[in-house]
C-alpha cells in the first residue's frame, strides 16, 4: 500500500494534464457540439445550412483568404531580403540589428494598431476612404516581424560555401538564387508563412480598427456572434477555422519536412 | 560597394517604417493637441494627465495584476507538467505533448470563444449563474501563455545530465529534494523565459480578455478593463486619446531599458561562457 501512494515524478504532470482536458480538450469537443445543435440542444445542421447558403458568409471566407494570402505574399517579399542581409555579419553585427525589428512588438499591439490608423489618417490613407488597402497595410506593418525572425534563422543556417561552390562552377548569381538559395531557405519560408496567413484571417482588432468596420473578416465574423451570443452560428465558424489551421498544419507538415529529409542524404 | 549601400539603405528604411507609427506618437506625446500631426508647442503636461487618469490607471493596473498572476500559474502548471510528462511513458508522453501543440496552432479567437462556450455551457447547465468573472479571465490567460513554459521548460530538461538526480538520490536525497535541488536549478533558465513569454502574451492579449472577463479586480463591479481592451474601446471611437500618447513613449522606455539590459548581459555572458556553440543558441533562442 504504501509503495503506491509514494511520490513519483512522473505524478507532477496531473495537474498539466487535468488542466489540458478541461480548458483545451473539452471546449473543443464543446465546439463541435455546439456547431451542430440549435440553440435547444437538438443535432441540426442549422448551422451549416446557413452558412453555405448564405453568400455573405460564403463571402467573408473567401475574402479572409485573399487578404491573408495578399499579407504573406508582401511580408514575404518584404521580409526575405531583409533576413538576407540580416544574416550577414556585414550588416548585423552582435545580431542588434534584428532585436530592433523584434522591439515594436513588446509595445501593446491594440495601441500599435491604434497608432498606425492615426499615421495612416494623417497620410491621407484613412479607412473611411480606402478601407482595404488600410487593412491591408495594418496587416503587413503587425505581422511583419513574424515573418522577418523564422527567415532570419534559416538563412543563419544557410550553408554558404554551397552558395560559393555553385557560383565557382558558373552559376550566373540568379541561377545561384533560384537553385541554391531559395531551396536551402524554403523551410523558413514555410514557417514564415504559417506565422502570417493563419492569424491575418482569424485577426479582429486590426481590420475593425483600420477599415473602420467597413471590412469584415473570418476573426470579425466570430467576433460578432460572440456579442452576439449566437454560440451555434459561432461555434459552426470556429469549427471551420480549425479545419482550416489543420489542413494547413498538414500541408506545411509536409514541406517542412522535406528539405530535412533531402538535406540528410547529402 | 553597390550592393552593400543598398542593403544598409534597405535595412534602415524597413527599420525606420516599423517604428514610424510608434515614434508618431512619441513625438506628439510633448504636446498637447487632441489629434496627432497638430503641435502645439512643446510641453510635458500630458504626463501628469497620464498619471490623474483615473480610467487608463486602472487598466495598467489590472493588467499587470492579471500578467502576474497567469505568468506564475502558468509557470507552476507547466514547469511541473513538463518535469512530470518528461519522466512518463513514451505513449503517454506523445499524447500530452499533441494536446500541448493545440493552443499553440490554434486562432487565439477560436480557443476564447470555445473557452467562452464551455462556461456559458457550465454557467447554464450546472451553475445557473454566469461564470464570467476575474477566475475566467485567468483561465483563458493561462491557456494562452502554458503550452509556451511547457516547451522552454522541454529542452532544458533534456539537455540536463540524468546521472544528477540519480547521484542526489544515492547520496540520500529524497524524491522531492532531489527535485527541488538538483532538478530545478538546471531548468530554470528554462523556466524565467517561460515566465517572460507569458508574461509578453498576457500583456498584449485583447481576444481572450474581451471574451473572457467578467467583473472583478479593480474594475469593481463593471467588466475588468485592461489595456488592450480599453485602448480598443477608445480607438473605435475616434483617434488614440493624448494621455495614451504619453504612455507609449513611457512604454517604448521600458521597452528599451529591459532590451539594452538584456544586450549588455547577454554580452557579459558570452564573455565569461562564450563559446561560439553557446551564443548561437541563445540568439536562436531569442
Amino acid at each position: 500500500m504504501k509503495r503506491t501512494l509514494r511520490f513519483q515524478r512522473k505524478y507532477l504532470c496531473i495537474p498539466y494534464v487535468v488542466f489540458l482536458v478541461l480548458f483545451i480538450v473539452l471546449p473543443i469537443v464543446l465546439i463541435i457540439f455546439y456547431a451542430f445543435t440549435d440553440n435547444k440542444g437538438f443535432f441540426s445542421f442549422d448551422a451549416l445550412v446557413d452558412f453555405f447558403t448564405t453568400p455573405t458568409k460564403i463571402s467573408i471566407l473567401l475574402n479572409s483568404v485573399f487578404i491573408a494570402l495578399q499579407t504573406t505574399i508582401i511580408c514575404l517579399i518584404i521580409s526575405y531580403p531583409l533576413a538576407y542581409f540580416l544574416a550577414n555579419k556585414k550588416f548585423n553585427r552582435n545580431g542588434v540589428l534584428i532585436t530592433l525589428f523584434i522591439m515594436p512588438m513588446w509595445i501593446n499591439f491594440v495601441l500599435r494598431t491604434g497608432a498606425t490608423r492615426d499615421l495612416l489618417t494623417w497620410l491621407g490613407i484613412n479607412g473611411g476612404k480606402v478601407p482595404y488597402l488600410a487593412t491591408l497595410i495594418g496587416m503587413v506593418y503587425n505581422y511583419l516581424p513574424f515573418t522577418v525572425l523564422p527567415l532570419y534563422t534559416t538563412m543563419l543556417k544557410l550553408d554558404r560555401s554551397q552558395i560559393e561552390a555553385a557560383s565557382d562552377l558558373g552559376a550566373t548569381p540568379f541561377q545561384v538564387f533560384l537553385r541554391n538559395i531559395i531551396p536551402q531557405s524554403l523551410p523558413g519560408v514555410v514557417s514564415a508563412a504559417t506565422m502570417v496567413f493563419m492569424p491575418t484571417m482569424s485577426s479582429y482588432v486590426i481590420s475593425d480598427t483600420l477599415s473602420e468596420g467597413k471590412i469584415t473578416l473570418f476573426g470579425n465574423s466570430i467576433y460578432i456572434s460572440f456579442s452576439n451570443s449566437q454560440w451555434n452560428t459561432g461555434s459552426f465558424l470556429a469549427l471551420i477555422m480549425l479545419i482550416i489551421i489543420f489542413l494547413s498544419m498538414l500541408v506545411t507538415h509536409r514541406f517542412s519536412r522535406e528539405p530535412e529529409a533531402r538535406g540528410g542524404t547529402w | 560597394m553597390v550592393k552593400k549601400i543598398f542593403a544598409n539603405i534597405y535595412i534602415y528604411l524597413i527599420l525606420f517604417l516599423m517604428y514610424l507609427p510608434i515614434l508618431l506618437l512619441i513625438v506628439f506625446s510633448f504636446t498637447d493637441s487632441t489629434n496627432v500631426g497638430v503641435w502645439k508647442g512643446f510641453s510635458f503636461d500630458l504626463f501628469p494627465r497620464l498619471f490623474h487618469n483615473q480610467e487608463i490607471m486602472v487598466a495598467l493596473g489590472n493588467t499587470i495584476i492579471i500578467a502576474l498572476i497567469s505568468s506564475i500559474v502558468s509557470v507552476l502548471l507547466g514547469t511541473t507538467g513538463a518535469i512530470g510528462v518528461f519522466y512518463s511513458k513514451k505513449r503517454n508522453k506523445r499524447v500530452v505533448e499533441a494536446v500541448t501543440q493545440i493552443p499553440v496552432v490554434n486562432a487565439e479567437i477560436v480557443m476564447a470563444l470555445s473557452l467562452t462556450v464551455l462556461f456559458v455551457f457550465l454557467g447554464s447547465m450546472i451553475f445557473k449563474t454566469s461564470l464570467f468573472s476575474f477566475h475566467t479571465l485567468l483561465i483563458g490567460h493561462v491557456c494562452l501563455s502554458l503550452p509556451f513554459v511547457y516547451l522552454s521548460v522541454k529542452p532544458k530538461l533534456q539537455q540536463m545530465d540524468p546521472n544528477l538526480y540519480e547521484a542526489a538520490m544515492d547520496l540520500g536525497c529524497t524524491p522531492r529534494r532531489a527535485l527541488v535541488k538538483v532538478v530545478i536549478p538546471q531548468i530554470i533558465p528554462g523556466i524565467i523565459s517561460g515566465f517572460l513569454l507569458s508574461m509578453t502574451l498576457s500583456l498584449d492579449d485583447f481576444i481572450v480578455t474581451a471574451f473572457l472577463r467578467g467583473p472583478g479586480l479593480l474594475s469593481g463591479d463593471k467588466a475588468i478593463e485592461t489595456l488592450s481592451t480599453l485602448v480598443q474601446a477608445k480607438i473605435k471611437k475616434g483617434p488614440i486619446p493624448p494621455e495614451l500618447r504619453a504612455l507609449t513613449t513611457i512604454l517604448f522606455l521600458i521597452v528599451l531599458t529591459v532590451v539594452v539590459i538584456v544586450a549588455v548581459y547577454r554580452n557579459h555572458f558570452a564573455k565569461t561562457f562564450g563559446t561560439k556553440k553557446n551564443l548561437r543558441r541563445l540568439r536562436n533562442v531569442r
